[in-house]
């Protein structure tokens, strides 16, 4: 009855939406724990604005990595594109061997400042957690149940959507996970670049040498990430109930 | 019902099927059997076009099997294999009404016959029903697997080694079943082994391969007691000829009939290798035999063993 009371995922993000929401009220105490700061609390933007900027900017970027990585992934475990698998493997490797640092300072002198270059960067470097876990997913799909697929008559699609996606869900959905956790972090150094997002109070604070300003950005960011985890955590268990011995066990 | 008409198949340079030609008429139960690289499961495969033969032609139903769609071809015949490859995330239900599905059967119709099936393979239909494939064990897993083949009544039953990964026991159980279902349906079978007592078992005929091409091929007695080379008669187990031969013949047909002795009766549907090892065992000569409804109806004598086959 009172399962949730014990639920981490509800208890850190209410922490979270609280923090965020009553960050003003903090003033005070950061003014205790900060003495030497005259400005103990980041008022540049709230931190409502920052937090959802934030959010917004990973949500994009994770949306553009997954669909091309699963895409990109899918394409090349098919017979047809079998032979395109190195050159995306590659590819897509290369694009996280770039330190994101790097993509965004080539990045603004070809398209500028803002969110543009952040939401490129990250995409690109969300992109082989994706594609990798994707075609590991797809590959550890039981040789017997495709064979059987296809010997019963099914049909390719058929065979994907109802075969080899579902077997191979929680695979990708940890590869995706990785993907966007990666991200929540790396987006906090687009700010940089002028990027509206939690990183704005972390970069301010250090050029600024302003620890408060630090300590505020991060722990929000630091939350975001642990509350996003949980929330993957949750759905991971949704998609592999069959491996689970409770389900059987009422039948 | 399944006609090769001189197919082939070549890999490279390596042929895997040379000129097969092989009638498989209606009710037939089939076995191909050979050792490993002899064709035995590129020949099956090719029935329902997981391969494709290069050369020559197949026949399904008197049609030609590139007539048909591949997907729709596969959905007319059963399909069972010794990994069994059961889809882990769908019940059992869902595993064996899988074709029906396919087909487009109502909900209720795809139910009554996983259940009829279900009964069929003597698995309690409300204990299995809901029971995802990793909490069966290999035997149920294979008979599940076995039942997905069968659900939507195909026209023949292909069996790549089904039995092969499972113990003696099991294997010996499911092959039963196997004979009983066979003889209760009449729907052709072919299946792929490398086991010549269960080809010997179960085959109404066994075709023979070796590299890719027919050795021999016909009724379990005619092979036994006419291997057609050398290979045939290694193959078959020369020194064993004689058990296996014991071993498709029943008691009731070289029963004195009226005839008494002493002892534990045996049955009438027992095995002659049967006869024979319990005569061996209790250092008798004779043994009683009884019928199905345990009545004595004659006897047997060690000499009657050797007697011509009927």
């Amino acid at each position: 009855m009172k399962r949730w009371l014990a639920d981490p995922l509800i208890w850190t993000g209410l922490a979270l939406v609280l923090l965020v929401i009553f960050m003003p009220a903090l003033k005070p105490l950061f003014a205790v724990l900060f003495p030497d700061q005259d400005r103990p609390l980041f008022e540049q933007d709230s931190f409502i604005n920052l937090t959802l900027a934030h959010i917004g900017l990973v949500a994009a970027s994770s949306a553009i990595s997954i669909v091309v990585g699963v895409t990109l992934a899918l394409f090349v475990t098919r017979p047809a594109g079998r032979e395109f698998r190195p050159l995306v493997e590659t590819v897509v490797a290369t694009g996280q061997t770039f330190p994101p640092v790097a993509v965004l300072a080539v990045a603004v002198p070809l398209i500028g400042f803002g969110a543009m270059p952040a939401l490129i960067a990250l995409a690109l470097y969300g992109l082989l957690p994706v594609t990798e876990a994707t075609v590991a997913a797809i590959e550890q799909v039981p040789a017997g149940a495709r064979e059987a697929a296809r010997g019963i008559g099914m049909s390719p699609a058929g065979r994907l959507r109802q075969i080899e996606l579902p077997l191979a869900a929680p695979v990708i959905l940890a590869g995706i996970r990785t993907s966007v956790i990666i991200n929540i972090g790396t987006a906090a150094i687009a700010s940089t670049v002028g990027a509206k997002t939690l990183g704005l109070p972390i970069i301010i604070g250090l050029s600024g040498f302003n620890t408060a300003y630090v300590v505020q950005g991060a722990i929000v960011v630091g939350l975001l990430a642990v509350v996003t985890d949980l929330a993957f955590d949750r759905l991971g268990g949704l998609l592999d109930r069959w491996k689970r011995d409770d389900v059987a066990a009422s039948a | 019902m399944i006609t090769f008409e001189h197919v082939g198949k070549t890999y490279g340079d390596w042929t895997a099927i040379e000129d097969l030609s092989l009638h498989i008429p209606k009710g037939e139960f089939c076995v191909l059997i050979g050792p490993s690289g002899s064709g035995k499961t590129t020949t099956l495969k090719m029935i329902n076009r997981l391969i494709e033969h290069d050369r020559g032609r197949i026949l399904f139903e008197g049609a030609e099997i590139r007539s048909f769609a591949p997907e729709q071809l596969r959905r007319r015949m059963g399909y069972a294999i010794q990994s069994i490859g059961l889809f882990p995330h769908w019940t059992v239900e869902e595993n064996i009404g899988a074709v029906p599905r396919l087909l487009g059967w109502p909900k209720s119709r795809i139910r009554d016959r996983v259940t009829e099936l279900l009964g069929l393979l003597a698995l309690e239909p409300e204990r299995f029903r809901d029971r995802y494939p990793r909490h069966l064990s290999g035997g149920q897993q294979q008979r599940v697997g076995v039942a997905r083949a069968l659900a939507a009544d195909p026209a023949v039953l292909l069996m790549d080694e089904p039995f092969g990964a499972l113990d003696p026991v099991t294997r010996d159980t499911l092959q039963a079943e196997m004979l009983r279902i066979h003889k209760a349906s009449g729907t052709t079978i072919v299946l792929v082994t490398h086991d010549i007592d269960e080809a010997i078992r179960l085959g109404s005929r066994i075709v023979i391969l070796d590299h890719g091409r027919i050795v021999q091929s016909g009724s379990p007695r005619e092979i036994l007691a006419k291997p057609a080379s050398d290979f045939v008669a290694d193959f078959v187990g020369r020194e064993d000829i004689g058990i296996k031969l014991l071993s498709i013949e029943r008691v009731g047909d070289r029963m004195r009939p009226g005839e008494m002795a002493e002892g534990e009766p045996i049955a009438a549907d027992a095995s002659l290798r049967h006869a024979l090892s319990i005569f061996v065992a209790r250092g008798i000569d004779r043994l009683p035999v009884v019928d199905q409804s345990g009545t004595v109806a004659g006897a047997i004598r060690l000499t009657d063993l050797t007697g011509a086959a009927p």
